[in-house]
């Protein structure tokens, strides 16, 4: 019997886990703190230059668009990755982090072609962020219209 | 009984065939770790001076290759088999590097294990008196690997530390019906396990089963002890892989502490994003092409037991939850002054 059976898979994969060395929970929400927290603490500086000196929407919008500049400049660098790898879901949740999944993989697949590579795989990580974004921003928006009127 | 057939699946050799040479080409990384000055040639970035890392990979096996038939001291034309297999769709690097060779090909997939597949297939061939010469090779990189079952190679995410780092390598050997160099004494040609471990992030406890059964039934077969070879090799277990199983050898009595090695954990420095080891088809090849092949061709080791493992699923079979079958392959290799000491 090649395919264990389902006792022995049960039994075999209690026995692999207790090999694993134990995830640094600790350590990484202190890096995830810190880096998010220095990500964040940027944009709020550019925030506050900037609502200086416009309306407070454009403000708003230009500091986001900064942001996800630096995301993608940093990615273009080849210094996102290292960064995410080190601070993981600091690295991940602000902005900056939705622009490296999108211009990751857009980097990524150039080598084949613009449609079927670019264009076609630049939302392969982005792509389900996008999807449950939307659909959750609907949802949110039907309760608020008719249920909490 | 098949008269060259030991137990229940281990085949043995009266004419050993010979491994008359070996070859590495690694990429950067590697070249910085522990075995660095071993390797035959290592690339200066991952690149190699291609445009892509496919065209990479397949640069450095086809290096590999030539360099192995080029130390032998023979050319392509006196090769009679080349066999080979790679981790990337379709077997591309291999199928790549054979376009530009003039040899009878074979393409093999047994993941990691692919070295020993192809050593093993080779010695039958030799044996059976099919082929004088035969050139096996295996090659994995990195950045292929990491886009074809990962993610792009600039996204930023934490690696789990069960997940093994695949390696950027390719390594060749020249196996021979005659010639100078350790021999291959015996092959177990290893069945496919599957214990049910569904996560692709920790493929050393996918293949422990696997290493295990092979190691056991070779054991078995030949009636022999772990202490009847200097050193057990596992390729690439890592270490999450190598503990279970140890753990799954003690639970049937073999105490595999002593002379068990995973190349998973010899060729980088075991930086934290190595998490618990290396893997790749390039993996144990090439560590055994660099640091394996010489000790035993200078008879620093005796005997050794050389076991590629590797884990059969694809991101297709991950992504439908789909477990991950293993397998691995145990191939016996002694010095080359074996026979005349006849121990």
């Amino acid at each position: 019997m090649t395919r264990a059976r389902t006792k022995d898979r049960e039994e075999y994969n209690r026995l692999a886990q207790s090999f694993h060395p134990p995830r640094p929970v600790l350590r990484n929400a202190l890096k995830a703190f810190l880096v998010g927290g220095i990500i964040c603490t940027a944009a709020q500086v550019i925030f506050g230059y900037l609502s200086a000196r416009l309306p407070r929407t454009q403000a708003f919008a230009m500091t986001s668009s900064l942001m996800v500049f630096l995301g993608a400049f940093l990615t273009g660098l080849g210094v996102y990755d290292e960064i995410g790898r080190f601070a993981g879901m600091g690295a991940a949740l602000p902005i900056t982090g939705f622009a490296n999944s999108v211009v990751s993989p857009a980097m990524e697949y150039k080598r084949e072609g613009f449609v079927l590579g670019v264009s076609a795989r630049m939302f392969q990580v982005a792509g389900p962020v996008i999807v449950y974004g939307s659909l959750s921003a609907l949802l949110v928006s039907i309760l608020r219209v008719y249920v909490f009127k | 009984m098949a008269l060259n057939r030991r137990g229940t699946s281990t085949c043995v050799f009266p004419n050993m065939p010979v491994i008359v040479s070996a070859a590495s080409v690694v990429g950067p990384r590697e070249g910085k770790g522990p075995l660095g000055p071993l390797f035959d040639l290592v690339c200066g970035d991952t690149l190699c001076g291609e445009v892509s890392w496919e065209k990479a990979e397949t640069k450095m096996l086809r290096q590999a290759t030539d360099l192995a038939v080029a130390k032998a001291g023979l050319q392509d034309a006196e090769i009679d088999f080349f066999l080979a297999g790679d981790l990337l769709n379709q077997i591309i690097s291999s199928s790549f590097t054979a376009r530009d060779k003039d040899i009878p090909f074979l393409g093999l997939y047994g993941a990691c294990s692919t070295i020993g597949e192809a050593t093993a297939i080779g010695s039958f061939l030799i044996h059976g008196g099919f082929a004088s010469n035969v050139l096996v090779a295996s090659s994995s990189h990195h950045d292929t690997a990491e886009r074809q079952y990962r993610y792009p190679t600039e996204f930023g995410y934490q690696r789990v530390p069960s997940s093994q780092w695949t390696v950027t390598a390719a390594a060749a050997l020249v196996l021979s019906s005659q010639g100078e160099g350790p021999k291959v004494e015996a092959v177990t040609v290893g069945r496919v396990l599957d214990f049910g471990i569904t996560d692709a992030n920790d493929m050393g406890s996918a293949m422990a089963p696997a290493f295990a059964d092979t190691v056991w039934r070779h054991l078995s077969d030949l009636g022999r002890t772990p202490d009847d070879y200097d050193a057990i090799f596992s390729g690439d277990l890592g270490r999450v892989g190598s503990k279970a199983a140890l753990h799954l050898l003690k639970q049937r009595g073999i105490d595999l502490s002593r002379v068990h090695e995973d190349t998973g954990l010899m060729i980088y420095n075991m930086e934290p994003e190595i998490c618990s080891g290396a893997s790749g088809c390039g993996c144990v090849a090439s560590v055994f092409a660099a640091k394996i092949y010489p000790e035993l061709k200078s008879g620093q080791m005796k005997r050794v037991l050389l076991v590629p493992t590797g884990a059969l699923h694809s991101p297709t079979t991950c992504q439908q939850d789909e477990s991950i079958p293993s397998i691995a392959h145990a191939i016996s290799l002694v010095y080359p002054g074996w026979e005349e000491k006849g121990s």
